[in-house]
């Protein structure tokens, strides 16, 4: 374990985190947040884990980052999407975070060349003793986590749908009005069709 | 230590900050600091059972955060404000 490179990573997780909850601005507070994650995964790279290093740069800082600025922009559409877009490509914007990941990159960099040379003092616990574990006794663990991602992607399915019902009724008042014969008798429940329309 | 005030700094991002974006990242800050003090439980004691933990922390978070980011749209959708106060009233 190297106890520099732990405090210098765990300085910025605390810095960027701060950070994160002080910004105005989402897009900045998402890029200080990705740092923040990065190096908390060189936090666990240092403490001997470094296939939840790997893990937590792929899921946090890759999916679910990514997953949060997909909806900050999508909040954002319409003119202020472009006033926002000529703020990210100034240079106050995007200063400090690249800051923070040029010493977390130099951070990396020399522990990849430490551990060339010889090996970390600290017990590294390999990928193959995790799945061993996570596959023996916490099986059912595995298995109930999988019913909650299922859960997961079936709620944010149902709860991501909000435009077709709107359009259906529109589509449904639209034909109403002007008279012509909807052609369907097939019409959703609680729309605002009247009854005795068809 | 540092998980601790990571945790601290999530509880206050958490309590402080109305814009519900803000609130899901503090979620996640966090379930990381959660994530932080297992693996060192793990490193101290040399057993994998931390990090298997984390694995289930991640796909937890993974879950709620996409459902929560669900219904935050829902929610832009419907009263056109990101403010967690004018999201109070819950009328069926």
């Amino acid at each position: 374990m190297n106890v520099i490179a732990f405090y210098i990573a765990a300085v910025i997780a605390i810095v960027t985190t701060v950070l994160v909850i002080t910004r105005k601005n989402a897009v900045q507070a998402l890029l200080y947040l990705a740092i923040s994650l990065i190096s908390v995964a060189i936090v666990f790279y240092d403490l001997g884990a470094p296939f939840i290093a790997a893990l937590e740069v792929i899921v946090y800082a890759g999916s679910i980052i990514v997953l949060f600025i997909f909806v900050v922009m999508m909040l954002n559409l319409g003119k202020r999407a472009t006033v926002a877009e000529g703020k990210l490509l100034k240079a106050r914007m995007w200063i400090g975070p690249s800051i923070l990941a040029a010493i977390l990159l130099g951070e990396v960099g020399y522990l990849l060349a430490k551990a060339n040379a010889q090996a970390p003092a600290a017990h590294v616990i390999s990928p193959r003793e995790v799945g061993m574990t996570l596959y023996g006794p916490y099986l059912l663990g595995v298995e109930l986590s999988s019913i909650l991602l299922m859960g997961a992607l079936v709620g944010a399915y149902h709860l991501g749908w909000y435009k077709r019902p709107r359009l259906e009724i529109e589509d449904v008042t639209r034909e109403h009005a002007t008279g012509a014969h909807a052609g369907r008798d097939t019409v959703r429940a609680g729309s605002n069709r009247p009854a005795g329309a068809a | 230590m540092l998980a601790g005030i990571l945790f601290a700094l999530g509880v206050i991002g958490l309590l402080v900050r109305r814009n519900l974006v803000f609130v899901l990242m503090s979620i996640e800050i966090m379930l990381n600091a959660a994530g932080l003090a297992f693996i060192t439980a793990g490193a101290r004691w040399g057993q994998a059972d931390g990090q298997v933990m984390f694995i289930f922390i991640l796909a937890m978070a993974a879950s709620e955060v996409s459902v929560g980011l669900a219904l935050v749209l829902q929610l832009y959708h419907l009263n056109q404000s990101l403010d967690a106060d004018r999201a109070s009233a819950m009328r069926g």
